[in-house]
């Protein structure tokens, strides 16, 4: 018997260096033998995000709250409004409300990509199955960004279109903004989803970051809400402009504030921390252990 | 073929796995053994790439596992926890993974009907029980057709039939000239099953033998006798130099040497023997008697029992 006591560390076999598979026998399976790339990953990934029910509760109820809010801030506005009230008001702001509140669907959506493979145990079998981690978190923000986009999009650009129906005082929006109101606020929401994602891969606890996004997307509001003192008026200045809900607004063109980020800022931001956590999501993917 | 050179695991303080070195052979069964905590999930999860070694190398047919192009075609791996989603169904379970390795959604009919889970393939795997949860991971090994299979602890919660027929599963890929490497603490199933044993304790390599030899060598065979004349049998062996040991119930024991000549010479002196029984330990003594030294999480079952609120009662 060969008892290693303790196990002697061998030289190196020959067989070791010759990596070619040919020289190992063994079975050989009938199943033609396929080099994976990205397309099969996301693959994959569509038929996981779209096999749970959680995706239809989030997006459910994402699409409720976007398109519930929005028909009834347009309906009540026009009820109340009296006649020249809305004078040169751009009707697509009223969607604003909706989308804030529906993001924290998109938000939980995206964190759940991610994060509950980890609280389930399937990130292991999927790491087996593609031993490429930077490409499954890939495929996921891709699948993930795509189904969030579009759907946004849809439920974002039906708002708009029923709430310039139901204002008919308001002046026409230009066709720039109906652009940042029907594809900005999309892409930006899509971003803060995967966002999310990042996060959910970074913490691998839903509960834990889900409760970090939301608080990103309302604590500075808040905080600045309670923050008194003159002498944090700068601090307090900058919580306001850049906090998610103001940035969101900057999209209708209503700001909270007069200063900080205008035009396309707000997409810039979110497009620049999202590439940075998923930069440091990678590089923490490739470091650890599943 | 799974070549481990040197492997090492560190979770901070805790040396799981310690500098593994040994090779699983195409073509047999290999049993994985050790007591709880010995490091046998360990070293699995980074022959497949999910733990990094601390120090050391596992290679896949030569190949890390993180270079393999088309994975599950390599290797088949049922894992000590659920690694699922409980709620999607098995069938989408499979799907996705055959999707990742390019494997046709056919395969993922087959394989459902090859583990007989075919009849709840649709439903959602919250609802499974243990033995059902082991077959779609069983499935899921299966899925790529591989060269290889890595089972850890698969006869958990299958029931007799189930258990039979991972049996005769692991057998037959084997004799398919897969390369079939399965951990276990049921050494009776491991004894029908396994070709050759690797066996650790607290990290280290113990053993990598075949299990007969294994069985040789870590346990003691000795020659039990039961008869009624005791005294003249003690006297007669003694005097042939032969050594015997007296055991309860008025057996005898000699260790070593051939039954052929205990009963010859009882014949000689006219003795009347009731049994004359070569014993060959079982695997199960083999295994403790090698582990003995490193088995970490005793059960204390002759300890004194003590009584709820013996604290408290010694304390008023
Ligand atoms: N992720 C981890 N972090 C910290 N310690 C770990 C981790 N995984 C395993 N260990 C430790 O490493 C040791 C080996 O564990 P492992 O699960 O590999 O044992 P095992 O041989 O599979 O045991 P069992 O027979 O009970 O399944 C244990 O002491 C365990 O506590
Ligand atoms: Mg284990």
């Amino acid at each position: 018997m060969t008892t290693h006591q303790p196990p002697a560390p061998q030289a190196a076999q020959p067989t070791w260096q010759a990596a070619a598979g040919a020289s190992y026998p063994g079975y050989t399976s009938p199943i033609p033998v396929v080099r994976t790339h990205l397309g099969h990953a996301l693959a994959s990934e569509w038929t996981k995000i779209r096999s749970v029910r959680s995706t239809m509760w989030t997006l459910g109820v994402f699409v409720l709250l976007v398109v519930g809010i929005g028909l009834a801030a347009g309906a009540l506005v026009a009820a109340n409004a009296s006649e020249g009230d809305l004078n040169g008001e751009n009707p697509l702001s009223f969607g604003f409300f909706g989308l804030l509140l529906g993001s924290m669907c998109i938000i939980t959506l995206g964190v759940l990509t991610t994060a509950s493979e980890y609280g389930t145990g399937m990130i292991r079998t999927t790491m087996v199955a593609c031993p490429s981690r930077g490409r499954v978190l890939a495929a996921k923000a891709v699948v993930f960004f795509a189904v969030a986009f579009v759907v946004t999009l849809v439920s974002s650009s039906f708002v708009a279109f029923a709430q310039v129906g139901m204002l008919s005082d308001a002046r026409d929006p230009s066709g720039g903004e109906w652009f940042k109101a029907t594809v900005g606020v999309s892409l930006y929401i899509a971003l803060l989803g995967l966002l999310s994602l990042v996060v959910g891969s970074i913490i691998r606890h839903s509960a834990g970051a889900i409760t970090i996004m939301i608080g990103l997307l309302l604590a500075p509001l808040v905080i600045a809400l309670f923050m008194f003192s003159e002498s944090l008026q700068d601090l307090r200045e900058a919580l306001f402009e850049y906090s998610i809900p103001s940035q969101l607004s900057v999209f209708y063109a209503t700001s909270l504030t007069d200063s900080g980020p205008s035009g396309w800022d707000p997409l810039w931001i979110i497009l620049g921390v999202t590439a940075a956590a998923f930069a440091g999501a990678f590089a923490l993917l490739q470091k650890r252990d599943v | 073929m799974i070549e481990l050179e040197g492997l090492t695991k560190r979770y901070g303080e805790k040396l799981a796995v310690n500098n593994l070195t040994f090779a699983v052979r195409p073509g047999i069964v290999t049993g994985f053994l050790g007591p709880n905590g010995a490091g046998k999930s360990t070293t699995m999860r980074m022959i497949l790439g999910l733990d990094r070694p601390t120090a050391g190398d596992v290679r896949i047919d030569g190949k890390h596992y993180d270079r393999l192009k088309d994975p599950l075609t390599y290797i088949g791996a049922l894992l000590e926890a659920k690694a699922w989603h409980p709620g999607r169904s098995a069938y989408n379970h499979l799907l996705c993974l055959a999707q990742s390795n390019g494997i046709p959604a056919s395969r993922v009919r087959e394989v459902l009907e090859t583990v007989g889970l075919s009849g709840v393939a649709r439903k959602k795997t919250k609802g499974f029980s243990m033995g059902m949860g082991q077959r779609l991971g069983i499935a899921a090994a299966l899925l790529g057709d591989p060269r290889i299979v890595m089972f850890d602890e698969p006869v958990n919660g299958l029931d007799p039939e189930g258990i039979h027929w991972i049996r005769t599963l692991m057998k037959s890929l084997a004799a398919q000239g897969r390369t079939v490497f399965v951990s276990s603490h049921l050494m009776s199933e491991m004894a029908l099953t396994a070709d050759h044993l690797v066996v650790i304790g607290q990290g280290r390599l113990l053993a990598d033998t075949s299990m007969a030899d294994f069985i040789a060598q870590n346990s003691r065979s000795y020659i039990r006798i039961r008869t009624p004349q005791r005294e003249r049998l003690l006297d007669v062996l003694h005097g042939a130099g032969i050594t015997v040991v007296e055991t309860g119930g008025g057996m005898l024991e000699v260790d070593g040497g051939k039954p052929e000549r205990i009963g010859e010479l009882a014949a000689q002196h006219q003795i009347v023997l009731h049994e004359l029984s070569p014993q060959q330990a079982s695997l199960e003594e083999a295994f403790m008697r090698l582990t003995a030294e490193s088995v970490e999480y005793h059960a204390h079952a002759d300890a004194p029992a003590r009584q709820w609120g013996d604290d408290w009662q010694k304390g008023s």
